[in-house]
């Protein structure tokens, strides 16, 4: 069973395609392309935002003073509650029947919805079909594709113990995706070779 | 069939029966252990393929990728790119089918299904195509890589003509050699063979290293050496069985006909030979030659209507023929009767020309003998249709040399010509060899059951063994890339599909036990043994 710790938000904003997550702690947003779920929907991090909780009250400068930035916070400790840390990901598979697929769960998340980060085993066992690939690939995002789908690869390839073979297999399944786009690739794995 | 033993090489992607099915090589096999020639299975939906591997290529799936290499040095980007952005591609001409409604290999009639399944044939496979080695199918080779022996079916064989095509050099001898070896063992026909380089008959020689035993000395029961220069194959320790010399009554005209390149004789001139026979009769030769420009002989050129200038054409062109030492005004031995009566008996014979080895006297002989013990055939085989005698043992003549006969020119005229032409009727068909296939007449090319030919490289030669044969232009590039040496492409009757081999060995103490030599417990064992033990010393 997934454990407490592991536990980093709760979803605040959920669709189809995605759904947004708040941190519990603040700046504890989960790395760039790791892999997150949330009831049975799997997600991959993609967009992490820290700003003020009254969207009318933007922070003010308040270092002018101080030794050190951590001098700030220490100085006004009400400073933690009144930011969030919040982070967006894409869906990509959900677990159904004890099963993982790879495609757009029926339903989409829901809201207050706990959110964990995956286990190395689990993100093991998800990346063992790499059709995610596509969905990423696909994905309309303020962050580009390239950037998303390599850190998502590099994360995963971390759970793997062959880590190499993992990146290669990966990268295949791209070089089949973006067979026109030869200068996509080549970025791509520019950015996952280890 | 066991599927681990098999290796995937990858899947087709297209093609079509006339031109052959590409196919896409697996990422993990590389283009470089591909080679042209060699085997693979289509495991279609229905029905298994065989085919051979004619061409392979490198594909891109972008151009780009061409235009802006990828950097090479980094293992990773290559490894990724291997099988998906690049990949290696086979192009197979399918040449047999296997289904579960026919027994047995059929010909193609269709191409595999998209993305069916490549192997590289085992070596079941290959057996399966090929038959196994037993009392009829002989062991002439192994496909290339691989232990499985190719046989050729030997009695179905020598039902018809075939040749023997290469470059000088690259092998045709010893195939040769071994040929005759397996037609002497499986075959039921008998060989004439003419030897212009004595090396058939008594130990020829492998290139540059050692003596190589010969027929004589594999099968001393079977075979009858004879020879036209008694003195050297004496000096060589030949055991020769007759010695044969011609009587100048049994040269003809048509003897004259073939030889008319060689001695450079005009049209007329040989047509004056007919005049001259018909003049004189049977020592036609001897008179003319005897007249020199007596006014008998202007009489006689006034009678016939000869130019003079043809005349004298003519008499030099027999002068150099009177010249040949193994030629005698008379002869008491009949060498064509001897010959017959020993092929009559089963006994095969080579025919040593020792130091005779100018095209003049090869030519001669073969015609002359050739002639007249086809003749006899042909008699013995009208009376065993008509009266149901027993008809007469199969016969296989071997000629080097092949284009000095069976040009375009003579094909028609000369007895080989007729051979290769009606082949089977008597019982008598060709094993030709030769280095220059192009010189031979197309009408005998196409006539003839099975090619083995090695490595081939002037184009008219190449088009002219592989005339009519399906697959041309696949075999053709198969050809033109074998090895110079010990590696031959058959095709045509003797086997299912063409198929490039690697020659067996012959000539090391190995190879003789292999050709099942002591196993027969002949009388002989124990000199074969010594003999080969020499050879080895």
């Amino acid at each position: 069973m997934t454990e407490l710790s592991d536990r980093v938000g709760e979803v605040i904003e959920a669709g189809t395609t995605g759904f947004t997550a708040q941190c519990y702690e603040l700046y504890h947003s989960p790395p760039l392309g790791s892999l997150v779920k949330t009831g049975d929907t799997y997600g991959i991090v993609h967009n992490a935002t820290t700003s003020s909780l009254d969207p009318s009250r933007r922070p003010i400068a308040r270092g002018r003073d101080e030794a050190d930035e951590e001098a700030i916070y220490k100085a006004s400790p009400q400073l933690a509650k009144l930011l969030r840390s919040e982070f967006s990901a894409l869906v990509v598979g959900h677990r159904q029947d004890d099963k993982i697929h790879q495609y757009l769960p029926p339903e989409p998340a829901r809201i207050h919805g706990f959110v964990y980060q995956c286990s190395p085993e689990e993100m093991k066992e998800f990346s063992q079909s790499l059709d995610f690939i596509n969905l990423l690939v696909n994905a309309h995002l303020p962050v580009s594709a390239d950037e998303l789908v390599a850190a998502a690869l590099r994360q995963m390839s971390q759970a793997h113990d062959d880590r190499h073979a993992f990146l290669v297999s990966a990268g295949k399944e791209l070089a089949i995706l973006l067979s026109g786009q030869f200068h996509q690739l080549k970025a791509i794995l520019g950015r996952i070779r280890d | 069939m066991n599927e681990q033993d098999r290796e995937k090489l990858g899947a087709v992607i297209s093609g079509s029966l006339e031109k052959g099915v590409d196919v896409k090589l697996d990422s993990s096999v590389s283009v470089e252990d591909m080679a042209v020639g060699r085997y693979v299975t289509i495991e279609g939906q229905k029905r298994r393929f065989f085919g051979m591997i004619t061409d392979v290529s490198l594909e891109v799936t972008d151009q780009r990728l061409t235009l802006a290499p990828p950097d090479v040095s980094d293992p990773f980007i290559a490894e990724v790119l291997a099988g998906t952005g690049t990949y290696g591609m086979l192009h197979v001409t399918p040449m047999l089918t296997i289904s579960s409604e026919a027994v047995g290999p059929q010909p193609v009639k269709t191409v595999a299904s998209h993305f069916s399944t490549v192997n590289q044939a085992s070596e079941s496979d290959i057996e399966l195509v090929f038959g196994k080695e037993d009392e009829k199918r002989f062991w002439i080779g192994n496909p290339l890589d691989m232990e499985t022996k190719i046989c050729l079916d030997l009695p179905e064989m020598v039902k018809r003509s075939n040749g023997i095509f290469g470059k000088s050099g690259t092998g045709k001898t010893f195939l040769t050699r071994i040929l005759l070896v397996g037609m002497l063992q499986k075959s039921a026909a008998v060989n004439l063979i003419f030897d212009m380089h004595s090396e058939y008959g008594w130990a020829g020689t492998s290139e540059g290293r050692h003596n190589v035993k010969a027929l004589k000395q594999l099968f001393p029961s079977k075979v009858a050496v004879f020879t036209l220069d008694e003195e050297t194959s004496r000096r060589r320790g030949v055991k020769t069985d007759f010695v044969v010399k011609i009587g100048y009554d049994e040269i003809k005209p048509e003897d004259i006909v073939l030889l008319r390149q060689t001695l450079n004789l005009t049209e007329l001139a040989v047509e004056a030979a007919y005049q001259m026979r018909n003049h004189f009769g049977k020592n036609w030769l001897q008179s003319v030659t005897d007249l020199k420009g007596s006014e008998e002989s202007k009489a006689l050129m006034d009678e016939l209507h000869i130019h003079e200038s043809t005349f004298l054409n003519l008499q030099r062109g027999l002068d150099t023929i009177r010249r040949l030492p193994f030629i005698e005004p008379h002869v008491p031995s009949n060498a064509v009767q001897s010959a017959l009566e020993y092929l009559g008996n089963g006994r095969n014979v080579v025919l040593e020309f020792g130091k005779y080895t100018d095209i003049t006297a090869y030519i001669l002989v073969a015609n002359l003998l050739t002639r007249r013990i086809y003749a006899s055939y042909r008699d013995k085989m009208e009376k065993a249709m008509n009266e149901e005698a027993e008809k007469p043992t199969p016969l296989v003549i071997t000629i080097e040399e092949a284009h000095k006969f069976l040009n375009p020119e003579v094909a028609s005229q000369t007895i080989f010509g007729t051979i290769a032409r009606e082949m089977r009727k008597y019982n008598v068909t060709l094993l030709v060899i030769d280095q220059r296939p192009s010189g031979i007449d197309a009408e005998v090319m196409s006539q003839m059951g099975t090619k083995i030919t090695c490595l081939l490289d002037n184009e008219r030669d190449i088009d002219s063994v592989l005339a009519g044969v399906s697959g041309k232009s696949a075999l053709r590039s198969v050809l033109s890339r074998l090895e110079s040496r010990q590696q031959a492409l058959i095709f045509g009757h003797a086997v299912p599909m063409p198929v490039v081999i690697q020659t067996r060995e012959y000539g090391s103490l190995e190879s003789y036990k292999s050709f099942g030599f002591f196993e027969e417990g002949t009388e002989s064992e124990e000199q074969v043994l010594k003999d080969i033990e020499d050879l080895w010393e």
